[in-house]
């Protein structure tokens, strides 16, 4: 009775009247505000601080410097944690650093009555650094002599992984078979950041002892733990609250501030104390996603059968590990994933320390960067073989019953090709490749197309567990207590679709709890890797079975007759043959409370351990029309058309695609986030970052495929991150069939583009 | 320091101390309890703070309160009608989806009550436009032109100029 | 809240003079889009206000008995575009004024800040330029009036004395009437941008409108102030429409022009916009005076 539905949002009507409740719109009103006080260089040391003037500024309650805050190394990202030291995330920053690695790095903090108070002082905190020169690129920190930036690290190589699938070396199988043909490319993908609406932000306060952090973020339970092992403190003496939230996308799958937070309020008698981080401290000192760059060879069939691959990946990973290489790792294990070679795929990759802004978890995880890579260099074989592009892809991808040999996950389920015959007859794929040939002149138009495969979750890299609650109230409603969280992607809609329909309570009965608070919540690791909902789904259906057993249990009881003989559906107790109402579930439930012979409170609540993962799919179709000597290209039409499996709500699931199209069209034409050679941001700001507004959004139209996948709690899979990945290849494949420049770098923005295009004759 | 003075919000009027140094958004938020009234960047960029003065729609950020003596001002919490129920545009932006974070949304229905104001038709370019001053990265602006569109229409019907 | 030391809201041209000559130190706030957010930067954080906004003196749009128009330096963009006289007279000022930031910005942001703000990438700047506005400058020793290609002294930097206050921008009936216009904002993104290259023009043609009469070419961004590219104007004149008219004045203002290489742009790309745009402003200028133009 809920699945399939396109409800609206349980939390729409609360958006727009202003109802919801967003973490500063919670903040108490005698409340400190802190400013982080940041360094002036990207890499260095803090040798001393004059505080003098500062500490005169009317109001300022506590200045906190790196060398007077805890020197505990901790790690930042929303990964669950490891039991196994070998497996747990790189600990490497404190809570306040005196060895700088960023522009902006986090070297003391001010607590004053308000934020002019604290800006001002600031501001006249003199800082004493030593220098040390600003590593920028991969190259730099790779190259012999580099500036070393974690004393660990003396190479600046945060990791390198390698796999080989397959057997056979690469260059022997092309020497033995002079028939194949071999193609090499290299990629390069920028930094972006995600762009939340609303900044991080978080207060916290002292309660009976314990610390009570309320903050922006999709993790709140791995956020106490993270501020637990930052300040040295026993887990359970922080306790976290997750209000609503203004987007994450990545960027608050990371434990920012809220340590910081926590201390600061220990330091100043328990007061509240805010962080909120302005837009410009947002972009750089935050997360970003990484800058990557890809080293392609494909030894392939002339009529496009992949035989052999190398890979070669180097992520630039900034100052701190954050999600480190788990980033580049994801990435090149999707390069192993969508298409599979005869032969042999070779892969490395490396994660480089520099001193630019960390990179860290941002919709999609690497893939987005891999992807780029992937479809622009299948578009290349293409066009070297005089193969259409689909062909080539649909001879090569992945097809169901296939199993990672790195991981075992398994394709249960694949609509890939379906969803490839939706986008091609969307976009008139045949007709337009053949009129849009042999183009002359300043304007022109062409087509392209790119897929995409995406993992559900991170089983069996990590742990996948999650937790869900239902109690029962005396109207017979229940509330639906998640420890996942909504960040504005639908997931309370659709784990109250999915408890109203394992349960048979009615859809307006289930009292979703939007508000995580750890002292209460059950326990889930949170918002990423589009995993919630499949695996937190999971949860809540476990939970949901069982409520529903022990509602029967209940009547059993009451109606005196098995429990297995009777139903709940419509929130009404049924025979489960003949659907005759035996008790409506208010009824039930007023007993269950008050009877005097037998007072039961129903709950339940279930942990479902994932050991399973699953594939999702899908396509991006694009028309553009380039205007050559402007470097300006207009997106005419575009479809994403997905198979993330059973859809839980279409409505909503439309929703998310559009907003993840957006992202990949900025993605592909503009955004980057842009540094001098100092390592110090040139346009981390709304104005200079090219955010696309509505009039550079075209209209967005979106297919769905629907497989039933058995892995899936629904049969549903991810489907959160993929709609950002396939549209950059897709535009710049579309570019490359209207103008016959292949643009092997992120974004084609307009500068870019009139250098290619004169480079390549097409401007005089 | 501080100066006294008077505002209409949401149709009620006001009198009240306000810092000199206060944004209309610093009051909006902290001294009147008008939460909708978003800061996402402070610089009249992402546009989340748009309220209406005048019948205007502007960044509330970057407009000084004390500018604001004598104004009306209207924000998300002052649309619904008497007994509480939604205005059209916001029925409208529920029922298209156009509401996801929801942390844009006050600040783009706002935009739509300056549009929809003004009772006349807008072609969907032309909505672009009129509402290309608020970011938002959920949505790709999809759902929130449909019930743009959707709202525009339905009042130019009932009252087109 | 914003780090202001004080800030006298001023309630007459006179009031705001007078305050301003009582305090050095003290600047001139009318829209606030520009000067709110250097103290927030920090650039002038502390400092004094003495603000016009809200007199109505400054505001609105008159037209002279010889036909001059004049607007009001407090005039909001959004108001100069939906301004009849501007809408009958001046489309172009309209439209140019029209893409700047974005709509709440409109509603704030005035023509006069604009100008006086002095930087190169003004949206209202290149189209007065070709406009040949004259401002009117309003101080403690009375009115003078300066034209505004001799007001930009330099990046950020105007003929404009503490204690003046811009009062009028005029445009005689001259300098609009048989003219048409058009202006280009070439930017990455279509809303909420800075120009990349911002090319205004303003033509009049010849009476079988068959060649040009008068050019007047106007760039932003590409110097460190806008520009007028008079050679290029002088190169036009007289000359037939047709490709050797829009080659002539593209290559003349790519020659005239100075931009330079920053992270947003560099000189070469710049360059190609110049010579691009011009054209593409120059034909749809043609067609607004009247002119046929064969693409």
């Amino acid at each position: 009775m809920g699945i399939g539905k396109s409800i609206t949002r349980v939390d729409a009507y609360e958006k727009v009247t202003g109802g919801a409740k967003y973490t500063d719109d919670l903040r108490p009103a005698n409340c400190l505000v802190a400013k982080v006080v940041r360094s002036t260089i990207a890499n260095g040391l803090v040798k001393s601080f004059d505080l003098s003037e500062a500490e005169k500024v009317p109001g300022v309650v506590k200045i906190v410097t790196c060398f007077d805050s805890p020197q505990i190394q901790y790690p930042t990202p929303g990964h669950p944690w490891s039991v196994e030291p070998a497996h747990q995330d790189v600990a490497d920053r404190m809570l306040l650093n005196r060895r700088v690695r960023i522009y902006g790095d986090d070297i003391a903090a001010v607590v004053a009555e308000d934020e002019v108070a604290a800006s001002r002082a600031a501001r006249l905190i003199r800082v004493e650094y030593e220098e040390y020169p600003a590593v920028t690129t991969v190259e730099q920190a790779l190259a012999p002599g580099a500036p070393v930036i974690h004393e660990e690290r003396p190479d600046n190589l945060l990791a390198h992984s390698r796999f080989t699938i397959g057997e056979g070396d690469f260059d022997e199988i092309v020497k033995a078979d002079p028939s194949l043909r071999v193609f090499e490319g290299e990629y390069d993908t920028q930094a972006v950041q995600h762009c939340h609406i609303e900044v991080p932000v978080s207060y916290a306060y002292m309660e009976k002892g314990r610390v009570v952090v309320v903050s922006s973020t999709q993790i709140p339970h791995i956020v106490r733990r993270v501020c637990g092992q930052a300040l040295g403190i026993p887990w359970g003496k922080i306790r976290v609250i997750k209000p609503y939230i203004g987007g994450g996308f990545g960027n608050k799958q990371e434990v920012l501030y809220e340590p910081l937070n926590a201390f600061l309020t220990m330091q100043v008698g328990g007061r509240p104390v805010k962080i909120e981080l302005s837009r410009e401290e947002t972009f750089s000192c935050t997360r970003t996603r990484h800058a990557i760059k890809f080293k392609l060879k494909t030894a392939v069939r002339p009529d496009g059968r992949l035989v052999a691959r190398k890979f070669e990946a180097w992520s630039n990973q900034g100052g701190y590990a954050s999600h480190g290489h788990a980033i580049v790792a994801n990435a090149s294990n999707a390069y192993r994933h969508l298409y599979q070679d005869e032969k042999v795929l070779d892969a490395d990759a490396y994660t480089v320390y520099t001193n630019l802004p960390s990179g860290g978890a941002m919709r999609g995880y690497g893939i987005p960067q891999v992807d780029f890579a992937m479809e622009a260099h299948m578009d290349d074989i293409a066009r070297g073989l005089g193969l259409d592009p689909v062909e080539l892809r649909e001879k090569n991808c992945m097809k169901p019953g296939y199993v990672d040999p790195g991981t075992g996950i398994t394709c249960y389920s694949s609509g890939l090709l379906a969803c490839i015959e939706k986008g091609k007859a969307h976009i008139h794929w045949d007709e337009k490749r053949a009129a849009y040939r042999g183009q002359t002149g300043p304007v022109r138009r062409g087509v392209g197309m790119a897929l995409f495969s995406y993992k559900t979750g991170v089983y069996p890299i990590s742990l996948e567990t999650a937790s869900a609650r239902l109690i029962l109230n005396q109207d017979g409603s229940a509330q639906l207590q998640m420890g996942a969280t909504e960040i504005g992607q639908g997931a309370d809609t659709v784990f109250t679709q999915m408890a109203a329909e394992t349960t048979g309570i009615r859809l307006e009965d289930i009292h979703i709890v939007t508000v995580q608070d750890t002292d209460v919540a059950p326990f889930d690791t949170g918002a990423y890797a589009s995993r919630q909902t499949y695996v937190s789904g999971m949860a809540v259906k476990k939970t949901a079975e069982k409520f529903k057993a022990r509602i029967l249990d209940y009547a059993a009881y009451l109606k005196k007759r098995p429990a297995d003989t009777m139903d709940l559906r419509d929130s009404a107790v049924v025979d489960a043959h003949t659907g005759e109402k035996l008790v409506e579930l208010a009824d039930l439930a007023m007993e269950a409370f008050y009877s005097l012979d037998r007072s039961v409170h129903i709950t339940a609540e279930e942990t479902y351990h994932c050991k399973d993962n699953t594939f999702s799919f899908g396509c991006c179709f694009a028309e553009v029309e380039v205007d050559i000597p402007l470097g300006k290209v207009k997106v005419l039409d575009i479809i994403n058309v997905h198979d993330s499996g059973v859809l839980i709500n279409p409505q909503l699931a439309e929703a998310q695609v559009h907003g993840g199209m957006s992202m990949g069209l900025g993605y592909a034409l503009g955004e980057q986030l842009r540094f001098d050679d100092r390592g110090r941001p040139l346009n981390g700001n709304l104005l200079d970052y090219k955010l696309p507004t509505a009039r550079d959004t075209p209209e967005l139209n979106v297919g769905f495929v629907e497989t039933i996948d058995p892995s899936g709690p629904y049969g549903n899979k991810s489907l959160g991150e993929p709609p950002a990945i396939p549209p950059a290849p897709a535009i710049r494949n579309a570019v490359l069939d209207a103008t016959g420049v292949a643009v092997d770098s992120l974004p084609l923005n307009p500068q870019k583009l009139v250098e290619q295009f004169t480079a390549a004759g097409l401007i005089q | 320091m501080l100066k006294l003075i008077q505002m209409t919000v949401n149709d009620k009027p006001v009198e009240l101390a306000v810092d000199e140094r206060e944004s209309l958004l610093d009051t909006l938020r902290n001294r009147l309890g008008l939460t909708s009234v978003k800061r996402g960047c402070e610089v009249g960029e992402c546009g989340a703070c748009t309220v209406l003065v005048e019948g205007e729609a502007i960044d509330s950020c970057i407009y000084l309160t004390v500018w604001a003596e004598g104004k009306h001002i209207l924000t998300v919490e002052g649309l619904r009608g008497p007994n509480g129920e939604l205005s059209p545009i916001q029925q409208a932006f529920i029922e298209e989806a156009a509401v996801q974070c929801g942390f844009c949304t006050p600040g783009l229905i706002m935009t739509a009550v300056e549009i929809v104001g003004t009772g006349k038709k807008y072609s969907r370019e032309e909505l672009r436009k009129l509402i290309s001053g608020h970011l938002c990265r959920c949505t790709g602006y999809q759902n929130i032109l449909n019930a743009m569109e959707r709202i525009v229409n339905e009042t130019y019907r009932v009252v087109g100029k | 809240m914003y780090d202001i030391e004080k800030i006298h809201l001023a309630k007459s041209v006179p009031d705001a003079i007078a305050a301003l000559v009582k305090d050095p130190s003290a600047v001139v706030i009318c829209g606030g889009s520009d000067v709110l957010v250097k103290i927030r930067e920090g650039k002038l954080a502390g400092c004094s206000l003495v603000s016009i906004h809200g007199i109505r003196e400054l505001e609105g749009v008159s037209l002279e008995p010889d036909g001059t128009i004049v607007i009001g330096p407090a005039t909001t963009f959004s108001h100069v575009t939906n301004d009849p006289l501007v809408e009958a007279h001046l489309p172009a000022l309209g439209d140019a004024v029209d893409q700047a930031g974005g709509p709440q910005l409109r509603n704030i942001g005035t023509i006069g800040g604009n100008v006086c703000n002095g930087v190169t990438s003004a949206d209202s700047a290149s189209t007065l330029l070709t406009l040949n506005a004259e401002l009117e400058l309003t101080g403690p020793d009375g009115v003078r009036r300066v034209k505004l290609e001799n007001f930009y002294r330099g990046p950020g930097k105007v003929d404009l004395a503490h204690g003046e206050l811009l009062t009028a921008i005029r445009i005689a009936k001259a300098d609009y009437d048989g003219f048409g216009g058009h202006y280009i904002k070439y930017a990455q993104r279509n809303a909420m941008d800075i120009a990349t290259l911002g090319c205004a023009v303003h033509v009049k043609l010849t009476a079988d409108r068959s060649a040009v009469e008068e050019l007047r070419l106007a760039f932003g961004v590409a110097a460190p102030t806008p520009i007028r590219c008079h050679k290029a104007e002088e190169l036009a004149r007289g000359r037939e429409i047709g490709p050797d008219l829009f080659q002539t004045v593209a290559e003349a203002a790519a020659g005239e022009v100075n931009p330079r290489t920053s992270w947003r742009a560099s000189k070469e790309f710049r360059l190609q916009l110049v010579r691009e745009l011009s054209r593409r402003a120059l034909k749809q200028a043609i067609i607004h005076a009247g002119g046929a133009v064969e693409c």
